[in-house]
């Protein structure tokens, strides 16, 4: 393999994806209880994710709240350093680079938040909060800043004239849309998306996505997509994975993924979201029903994390810690003992 | 290897809705206006809202932020502080009349007629006492009994919601539940009373698609039991699809249409629903292209002229006088079919959609 070094500083192994998470631990220390608090107790929040993401490509990652998806942007961001294991950028592993060699890089992954009114600083301008980011990265054009802002903020679909309000003039749409320019400002080749649509109305919703499509196609963007509507990512996605508890046990073609889950916490997600076709005649599905809650990531189960609420689990299940692999049937690699296509259509057909 | 025996998983399927009809309706809400005086002016949150809901029904009101759903909803039980609101018609709850109600009256009215579930279980229940205590607070505000007695109807409050070993539960704090067991805790604490009208302000949306499944299942199975009339109040139309009889879609603080469920998701009339069923993508079939709405919500400080959506509404050009500007249109049966209502002037709105919108649907 040989390794090029970019202008901006960047090594490159040839032939390596884009981004490459290995075996990614993050553990954080849980308070303990007192002033002779002992034996400190870890969270486990991601526990051993594995993923890869080419350039162009978009990458939907699902979950419930504490699955650790949240948890997964921040370290492919480099917000959090991993307790273990490694994030590789083009080849190169970042995943305790040190703050100053980190730079270029993370020019080039960008994050969009979920919350379009905490994300923005009150104080600031448009133009300032867009500009900053311009000037961070060194990448202020010939033409000056102003110029390059106001182009950024038209490809969002603002008006350009408006660089000098201030975010609380602006709709939740709209300060998304902030957020994406200032994100875009970097020129990025991947953007870690946190739930970037959900804080907004169905509307509006419809508007940032078209918006966020629009760049993946034009500007050849990598997207990591976190959302827990599972509509939303099957319309955005080439590839889907599911979280569950800090694991990932479900990855594939988002087709298949949708169609014909193997994974018996995918097959429950799935039946558990409520479908607007059954007034159209779609017949209603069959929900499956979880038992209990999920575990806490302080303690989480031995073996398939999943074994507590499965109606498949046997005594493997608390031995054996299954991998994510490719079974012989089926289009998506899988973390289950039992893994097997749904018996039944549990998703409903298209009218 | 033995041979496996691969168990197969609980399911349930939400039984279709029977409807019942031809009751007199326990809540009847007519021409309600809700307005705040601010420093800029009046704000108009719902401007002559009527709909009428008898026993055993469940209403779903949809609409995005600012279109006078939770507004409204509070109103019905008097929540809104009478010092900076200006509230005018009526709102009538199994024959009494909400709007002016003294605040005595109130006191006993909340909690024993119409109760409430709110979006946020975590904010709505309060942090220092156990969730016994606040069950029991709110029994003994409208029965004359003892604290054994109250606690006793607590814990079975807490086992019919679905929560395991109610009577260790009943003495614990709200941290110390989960967000779901937290939910059903304030279903069982707004069901205490046996209230005829429950009010639920978007009681799914913080919670994970799993847990959100099991209270739909659980607010509708309670409905079932205890006879009462539900309003709904959310924006996911998916779970409208599978627990509402009737669907009220409000924008900018009107009603703008009406009618049975199937009949207003399954064809719609008013361009604005229209707009919202081309935004969703949906968990099965093709893929396609999402239709987003233009533009945003009007400002409730200055109401557009005419109809409020005209802004945004790409039919207005095919309404000669320029009727979309200058005239709000009426709430009333647009087609053949009496039983639904629109708010557009839109001239047969059915053939536009199914010729125009329904390809497009995604």
């Amino acid at each position: 393999m040989t390794t090029t070094t970019e202008k901006s500083g960047i090594k490159r192994v040839e032939g390596a994806p884009l981004l490459e998470l290995n075996d990614v631990k993050m553990h954080f220390r849980a308070k303990g209880e007192g002033l002779l608090a002992r034996g400190t107790k870890w969270v486990q929040a991601v526990d051993g994710v594995s993923l890869s993401v080419q350039p162009g490509e978009t990458l939907g990652l699902v979950g419930e709240s504490g699955c650790g998806k949240s948890t997964t942007a921040r370290l492919i961001t480099r917000l959090l350093e991993p307790t273990a294991g490694e994030i590789k950028y083009q080849g190169v592993d970042i995943a305790h680079m040190s703050e100053r060699k980190l730079r270029p890089y993370r020019r080039e992954i960008q994050l969009i938040f979920q919350d379009p009114y905490s994300s923005l600083n009150p104080r600031h301008t448009v133009g300032t909060i867009v500009g900053t980011a311009l000037r961070t990265h060194g990448m202020v054009p010939k033409g000056g800043e102003l110029k390059r802002v106001q182009e950024l903020l038209e490809v969002v679909g603002l008006n350009p004239e408006h660089y000098n309000r201030y975010p609380h003039e602006f709709s939740g749409g709209q300060r998304q849309r902030i957020g994406i320019a200032r994100a875009l400002a970097a020129r990025p080749k991947i953007i870690v998306a946190d739930e970037p649509v959900s804080a907004l109305d169905v509307s509006i919703q419809a508007q940032v996505m078209n918006l966020l499509e629009n760049l993946r196609k034009e500007l050849g963007i990598a997207f990591v997509f976190i959302a827990h509507d599972l509509g939303v990512v099957r319309h955005f996605c080439d590839r889907v994975a599911v979280m569950y508890l800090g694991r990932m046990v479900e990855e594939g073609p988002r087709d298949a993924l949708y169609e014909t889950p193997q994974h018996p916490y995918t097959q429950a997600l799935l039946s558990a979201v409520p479908d607007i076709g059954v007034v159209r005649g779609v017949p209603p599905k069959h929900r499956i029903r979880l038992v209990g809650d999920v575990p806490s990531p302080v303690d989480p189960p031995s073996g398939c994390r999943f074994r507590t609420r499965c109606w498949k689990a046997e005594d493997i299940c608390a031995t054996a810690d299954p991998a994510l692999e490719r079974k012989p049937v089926g289009d998506t690699v899988v973390a289950c003992h039992f893994a097997e296509p749904p018996v039944e259509s549990i998703v409903a057909e298209a009218v | 290897m033995t041979e496996q025996t691969v168990r197969a998983p609980q399911t349930v399927t939400r039984a279709p809705r029977t409807r019942a009809e031809g009751e007199e309706a326990y809540l009847e809400v007519t021409d309600l206006h809700v307005q705040f005086p601010t420093a800029d002016g009046r704000v108009q949150a719902v401007q002559g809202l009527s709909y009428s809901l008898p026993l055993r029904r469940t209403l779903a009101i949809v609409g995005e932020s600012g279109s006078g759903k939770s507004v409204s909803s509070m109103a019905i039980l008097g929540l809104h502080d009478r010092k900076s609101t200006w509230i005018s018609g009526s709102i009538k709850v199994g024959g009494k009349e909400v709007v002016g109600m003294s605040e005595k009256d109130l006191m006993s009215y909340r909690g024993a007629d119409a109760a409430m579930i709110f979006q946020d279980p975590q904010s709505s229940l309060h942090p220092f006492f156990t969730i016994g205590d606040q069950i029991t607070e709110s029994y003994r505000a409208h029965h004359n009994v003892s604290k054994r007695a109250a606690k006793a109807r607590a814990v079975d409050m807490l086992g019919r919601v679905g929560i395991p070993n109610p009577s260790r539960r009943v003495d614990q704090y709200p941290h110390e539940f989960s967000g779901g067991m937290r939910q059903r805790a304030m279903i069982a604490m707004a069901l205490v009373n046996d209230p005829k009208l429950l009010i639920a302000d978007e009681p799914t949306t913080a919670l994970d698609v799993t847990v959100q499944a099991q209270i739909l299942d659980l607010i509708a199975d309670l409905q079932r039991d205890f006879g009462s009339a539900v309003v709904f109040i959310t924006h996911d139309l998916g779970v409208v699809a599978e627990i509402a009889d009737d669907i009220l879609v409000m924008y900018g603080g009107n009603a703008v249409e009406h009618g049975p469920v199937e009949k207003i998701l399954g064809a719609p009339l008013h361009p604005y629903s229209w707009g919202l069923l081309e935004s969703i993508p949906a968990v099965s079939g093709t893929p396609g292209p999402l239709h987003p709405i233009p533009g945003s919500p009007p400002s409730l400080l200055a109401m557009p002229s005419g109809c409020a959506f005209h802004p945004r509404c790409e039919f207005r050009d095919r309404v000669g006088g320029d009727l979309c500007r200058t005239l709000k249109p009426e709430l009333i049966p647009r087609t053949a079919d009496q039983g639904r209502t629109s708010r557009c002037h839109l001239k047969e709105p059915d053939k536009v959609f199914e010729t125009e919108v329904l390809p497009r649907l995604p």
